[in-house]
């Protein structure tokens, strides 16, 4: 199915509400921390105050023995629970086996269970020692402070360069860098914190850099940076006395949250059932699990359900911010401005455990661009910070915003328009990516050219210490398995179970890709979010892929409901399905009867039939796709920087994207300002601050400075729509590439308002002083 | 929350007894929004609440033109700034009032739990400094004054003994020729701790500057009375040039550290830059 | 066990009640734990975030911020005293209408903010209510269209 031009739709490009909304403006929708359930018990955390530690000892005893604490577990209850893991042994390393476990993004079971609670040691400030159950949030913090934990303390090291370096302090004895440049496979033999290194790899760069007339090689850092949700992670699970776990959370993906909990505990996963709250916002922060085990071992040690909550603390010190990076560009120009070569390299902290984004990162820097020789080689380090997860287009932020930069400079000494240098050399459809994959059809192009004619751009700047900054960005977007199934009632109403959490209104705009699929109305459709034994597999939230994959599903579905509608009309009508269509309007036509009559049923009147004719409809499917086409942004920003305390306020902003098919418009939009906003909190004032002993020192939203209501003006997106040939309806994700571009556009906006160049972010009122004074 | 129990006082009376008899660790709860939080996060111990806002006198507001303003401990910082005798004779409370923590903290938040919390950088005290304010404290030994210049002794820390707490905050009346300002520099904009702040007051007499005070938040142990800062006004004609000499000298005056919300450098400057600018919006607003 | 149990007597939506609440309780937890009222959010526990914003006697403030005990003979309203029973309140509407809320974890806290706002300040500029709703963080918005749906009930 190929869309090319935009089709006239009936719902797909309206403005319905929400299902979901009237219960969040009320405040009767349950998120997780909301949930009431008979003979709950609170649970809480007790938290290493050390960046890397040895535990000696945890004695809970006087925990335990305090009245209204029900139970107290520490990372020994999680391995009693049946889990065995991989030991270390010379053996498994020889075999390979061990480093299975090892693999960059493959997580391993026992890392996994000590990230939730520390096994022999505390890798980061904050990470999980022990927690308690008590009847009250207040017995249970009380608790914690009972609870005797013996540490040896170990130096620490929170820099990524730092942590490269010989003599650096180790996290993993056992860790061996695992190589993998094109082809071949090799391991060095060392102690290291270096857990991998890839490498892409095309053209010859030596050749490339020689027909150059011009090289700039830049180095970049960029601070660590949290998804700052609103809501705090939370669980509540009940292990019942026949083996079944019930677990409520607010995550972004059931069934992952499901798989990995049952791997953590040991237990099958067919005996753990995950419900799905409603979400405060993940951003891909809740993709691991963090609580769910920690709830399911409270509750069986105490017979009750057991729910607990991060305190906004241990949210910032341990969940998943993500990774703070170092970044070499190094790319050749002709003096018409065509890229010859480019070379970067982009080291990325991973945190306590091995799986930074350096990946993506690495597969995303040179993305927009055509480049025929190139190296890039991304490097994955732990270090003594809590590990990362997902954040909004992962890895692709802190690339983007070097390659982005250097182009910038490359420009000016070029004396180039920066929209025509991008221009020269925007990848189009046929061009081979970074790792050799040519292009389907993207709005990289059209983005740019959109750019250029848009009224900000073409607007007079004026001002003292006011500049303009430009920058494009990539993302590849998810493509995944989803599931969903339709039951279609005697009135034509359809229910649709998703196997998608819905976090930002994904259940409407899957909902109307169903109802354009039937020809019916959105307001038939009631779509529900549902748990993990109620619905096919279906993959995380995320990676902008829900509107695409749940879309994908759904038009599936639709074909099923359409097929069996065709078949009982033929049924009634005594008549060949051949000679029965199914129109856009829903309704069912059929060949004139022996007097001339129309033969024509609407959606809801043969709906009304199904019963008599073999019950009513109900279908289920499956689905996953790789078509899911990439997403461009550029943005452009005004800006204005007072010399005299080093800030910087944002005076226009506008993003341009290439939005495939905006199926709810509002919703579109919505994504591509609040991406904007996030980066713009990396580029300005968002970061990490650890002292000399490596404590995280502003875990709070008072010193962690996400954007404020008055520090963005209204931000301005125009929406160009390049449809997605591989998907019915030509959607392609949206949600993460706005993160992309903030970052660079501002760092390149201050450069035309006061002549500085950052090679940091963010590029914080202090440090830009810092460069003035 | 650790343990603790609430009381609520029936007069000033019974809120010095409830907090001697409550002990070292007992304390006034006025708008909380320091001390719940606090409290919660164990960074204080307490032990007993001792909530003074069903009492008359914690909640005063009264102007008079004679006499000068008196708020209430425990006033809130909405009703302050919301009065117009406030607006138009003291405007640089408003400034430091209007903008501490957001709406709902000012829904309860307080001068003179600005005051108690004595933070080096509350944003409300070198404004009440500036403007000559005076605390009333009232205690087991009776009632006694002090400047809020004199009041703080280092981080969070402050002249009241155990069973004291303020009752309310004078300023004396606005005379002819005197203007006042408060400014803070933060990194977004607003949410913030002060990386710096300056308020200044300024007496303008036959075109030259016969009195001034200038304090300084956010870049010493305590707010800072910057004396050398006002001396290099007083005396003279108000140019350009005193202006910059009393930045310099409060940029000297300032003694500040490097941590997460600011580095010594930039405070030294913001003391310098935020001081011309509430000297110079002072001056504006002398009638 | 409730640790320092204690009984409290307010007005919550306009009704009567008698709660038992902890002394250690804030007036976010009693709502949330004693009274099962989720309504209002806990973002930061320590008032940064406004996700836990209510009206207190007329006022906005973060009920992380006040002890439950300090609610003996106050009137409390919270998100769910918004609508009236046939209706909802416009910000409702507009803030649904104009998919203001994306996750809506911070929604109930910005209804209430947004609502005294325009109670204090019936026509407010772009400056002056993004100033006021300063105190709300959202992360999923980036304002935007929680502002404009503000701006156009204040001119409705």
């Amino acid at each position: 199915m190929v869309a090319t031009e935009k089709p006239q739709y009936k719902i797909i490009g309206t403005r319905p509400r929400r299902p979901d909304g009237v219960d969040k403006v009320t405040g009767r929708a349950q998120y997780g921390a909301d949930i009431k359930l008979e003979g709950l018990l609170y649970g809480a955390v007790l938290r290493s105050p050390h960046a890397h530690a040895l535990i000696k000892s945890i004695d809970t005893s006087k925990a335990e023995a305090l009245d209204g604490v029900h139970a107290v577990i520490t990372n020994s209850d999680l391995v009693g629970s049946g889990q065995t893991f991989q030991p270390t042994t010379a053996e498994s390393i020889e075999s390979g086996t061990y480093w299975q476990a090892l693999e960059p993004g493959k997580a391993s079971p026992r890392w996994a269970a000590e990230n939730i609670l520390a096994g022999p040691k505390v890798l980061y400030h904050g990470h999980a020692v022990a927690a308690v159950a008590a009847d009250d949030v207040h017995i249970a913090q009380d608790a914690l402070e009972l609870i005797d934990v013996e540490y040896e303390i170990l130096p620490h090291v929170v820099d990524v360069q730092d942590a490269m370096l010989e003599g650096a302090p180790i996290l993993h004895p056992q860790l061996r860098t695992g190589v993998r440049a094109a082809g071949v496979d090799t391991r060095s033999d060392i102690e290291t914190n270096l857990a991998s290194h890839m490498r892409l790899e095309s053209g010859d760069i030596e050749k490339g850099f020689a027909a150059a007339d011009l090289t700039i090689e830049r180095e970049f850092t960029s601070s660590q940076f949290h998804q700052g949700y609103l809501e705090p992670q939370n669980a509540t699970a009940f292990w019942s006395h026949d083996g079944r776990i019930n677990i409520w959370t607010s995550t972004q993906g059931s069934f992952m949250a499901r798989d990995a909990t049952a791997d953590v505990l040991g237990v099958p996963v067919a005996l753990v059932k995950v419900t799905p709250m409603e979400i405060g916002g993940g951003f891909g922060g809740k993709i691991p699990i963090y609580l769910e085990p920690m709830a399911a071992v409270l509750s069986k040690k105490s017979s009750r359900p057991v729910k607990m909550w991060m305190d906004r603390e241990a949210v910032f010190q341990a969940t998943g911010p993500t990774a703070s990076s170092y970044s070499k560009v190094k790319i050749g120009v002709t003096n018409d401005g065509k890229i010859t070569a480019a070379e970067c390299l982009f080291v990325m902290g991973a945190g306590g455990f091995p799986g930074s984004p350096v990946g993506a990162g690495v597969q995303c820097a040179l993305a927009p661009y055509k480049i025929d020789n190139q190296v890039i080689d991304g490097l994955d380090v732990v270090l003594n910070t809590p590990k990362t997860a997902a954040y909004r287009a992962p890895g692709a932020p802190a690339t983007e915003y070097a390659v982005e930069s250097v182009m910038d400079e490359i420009a000016e000494q070029l004396d180039m328009d920066p929209i025509d240098l991008r221009l020269v050399n925007v990848a189009e459809e046929g061009v081979r990516n970074s790792s050799g994959t040519p292009w389907p059809k993207i709005g990289a192009k059209d983005v740019l050219e959109a750019m250029k004619s848009h009224p900000h751009y073409l607007s007079e700047l004026q001002g003292e210490d006011v500049g303009r900054g430009i920058a494009i960005g990539f993302w590849f977007n998810g493509g995944m398995e989803s599931s969903s199934s339709a039951r279609v009632n005697k009135d034509g109403s359809i229910a649709l179970i998703l196997g998608s959490v819905d976090i930002g209104g994904s259940r409407a705009s899957i909902s109307m890709q169903l109802a354009e699929t039937l020809g019916v109305t959105y307001e038939q459709i009631a779509p529900q979010v549902t748990d993990t034994d109620s619905v096919g597999y279906t993959a995380v939230t995320g990676g902008s892929r829900t509107t695409f994959a749940g879309g994908w599903v759904v038009y599936e579905l639709g074909q099923m409901i359409k097929a069996e509608m065709i078949s009982r009309a033929s049924k009634i009508w005594d008549v060949s399905g051949d000679e029965i269509t199914y129109s856009d309007d829903g309704t069912v036509i059929g060949p004139d009867d022996a007097d001339g009559n129309e033969r024509v049923f609407s959606f809801n009147d043969l709906a009304s039939k199904l019963q008599a004719t073999g019950g009513l409809i109900a279908v289920s499917a499956s689905s996953s796709h790789t078509t899911q086409g990439a997403a461009y942004g550029g943005h452009i920003v005004d800006l204005k920087v007072d010399r005299d305390t080093g800030k910087t306020e944002i005076l226009r902003y506008t993003a341009v994207q290439d939005v495939g098919t905006a199926i709810h418009p509002d919703y579109v939009e919505g994504q591509i300002q609040g991406g904007i906003a996030q980066g713009v909190g990396m580029a300005l004032n968002e970061e990490y601050y650890y002292d000399s002993d490596g404590h995280l020192m502003n875990g709070s939203f008072l010193d962690y400075r996400v954007p404020v209501a008055n520090d963005l003006p209204m931000l301005d997106v125009e929406m160009v729509e390049v449809p997605n040939p591989g998907h019915p309806f030509g959607v392609r994700g949206v949600g993460e590439v706005p993160i992309v571009p903030p970052q660079p556009t501002i760092r390149n906006a201050v450069y035309d308002a006061i002549g500085v160049r950052f090679y940091h972010t963010p590029m914080s009122p202090r440090r830009v002083l810092d460069e003035l004074l | 929350m650790q343990a603790l129990n609430y009381a609520r006082a029936t007069d000033v009376d019974d809120a010095i007894r409830l907090l001697s008899e409550g002990g070292e660790n007992a304390r006034v709860l006025a708008g909380g929004t320091d001390l719940i939080v606090q409290a919660r996060e164990r960074k204080r111990n307490v032990d007993l609440l001792v909530d003074v806002k069903h009492v008359e006198e914690f909640m005063i507001l009264e102007f008079d033109t004679n006499t000068g303003l008196k708020v209430g401990a425990a006033t809130p910082l909405y009703q302050v700034y919301g009065d117009n005798n406030v607006k138009i004779n003291y405007p640089a409370i408003v400034d430091a009032s209007t903008v501490i923590g957001g709406k709902a903290i000012q829904g309860r938040a307080s001068l003179g739990g600005n005051l108690g919390n004595s933070s080096p950088a509350g944003d409300s005290l070198p404004a009440m400094i500036v403007l000559d304010g005076i605390a009333t404290i009232a205690g087991p030994n009776g009632r006694r004054e002090v400047p809020v210049g004199q009041f703080f002794t280092g981080p969070g820390r402050n002249i009241l003994e155990t069973g004291e707490l303020i009752v309310y905050i004078s300023f004396p009346p606005v005379g002819a020729g005197e203007g006042a300002a408060w400014e803070r520099f933060i990194p977004r904009n607003e949410m913030d701790i002060a990386v710096a702040s300056a308020g200044a007051w300024i007496k303008i007499e036959d075109g030259s500057v016969t009195d001034a005070r200038i304090a300084l938040g956010a870049v010493a142990a305590t707010p800072l009375v910057a004396t050398a800062a006002a001396e290099a006004l007083i005396g003279q004609p108000l140019t350009d040039e005193t202006i910059s000499s009393a930045g310099d000298a409060a940029s000297e005056i300032a003694s500040p550290i490097t941590d997460m919300r600011g580095s010594i450098k930039q405070r030294k400057h913001l003391s310098k830059i935020l001081t011309e600018r509430t000297i110079r919006t002072a001056v504006e607003r002398i009638k | 066990m409730i640790p320092e149990p204690k009984v409290v007597n307010t007005i919550i939506n306009g009704d009567s009640k008698q709660i038992l609440i902890s002394e250690r309780d804030s007036l976010l937890e009693a709502l949330r734990d004693r009274i099962g009222m989720t309504g209002a959010k806990e973002g930061c526990n320590n008032g940064n975030c406004g996700a836990c914003a209510v009206i207190m006697d007329g006022r906005l403030v973060n009920s992380c911020c006040v002890m439950a005990a300090e609610v003996e003979g106050a009137e409390i309203m919270t998100v769910e005293g918004l609508a009236s029973r046939d209706e909802l309140h416009p910000l409702q509407t507009e803030f649904l209408d104009n998919a203001a809320l994306q996750c809506g974890i911070c929604t109930p806290g910005f209804l209430m903010s947004s609502y005294a706002l325009l109670q204090e300040n019936p026509d407010p500029t772009e400056e002056e209510a993004r100033f006021w709703l300063a105190g709300n963080l959202c992360r999923c918005t980036g304002y935007d269209k929680i502002i404009d749906s503000v701006l156009t009930v204040a001119k409705g």
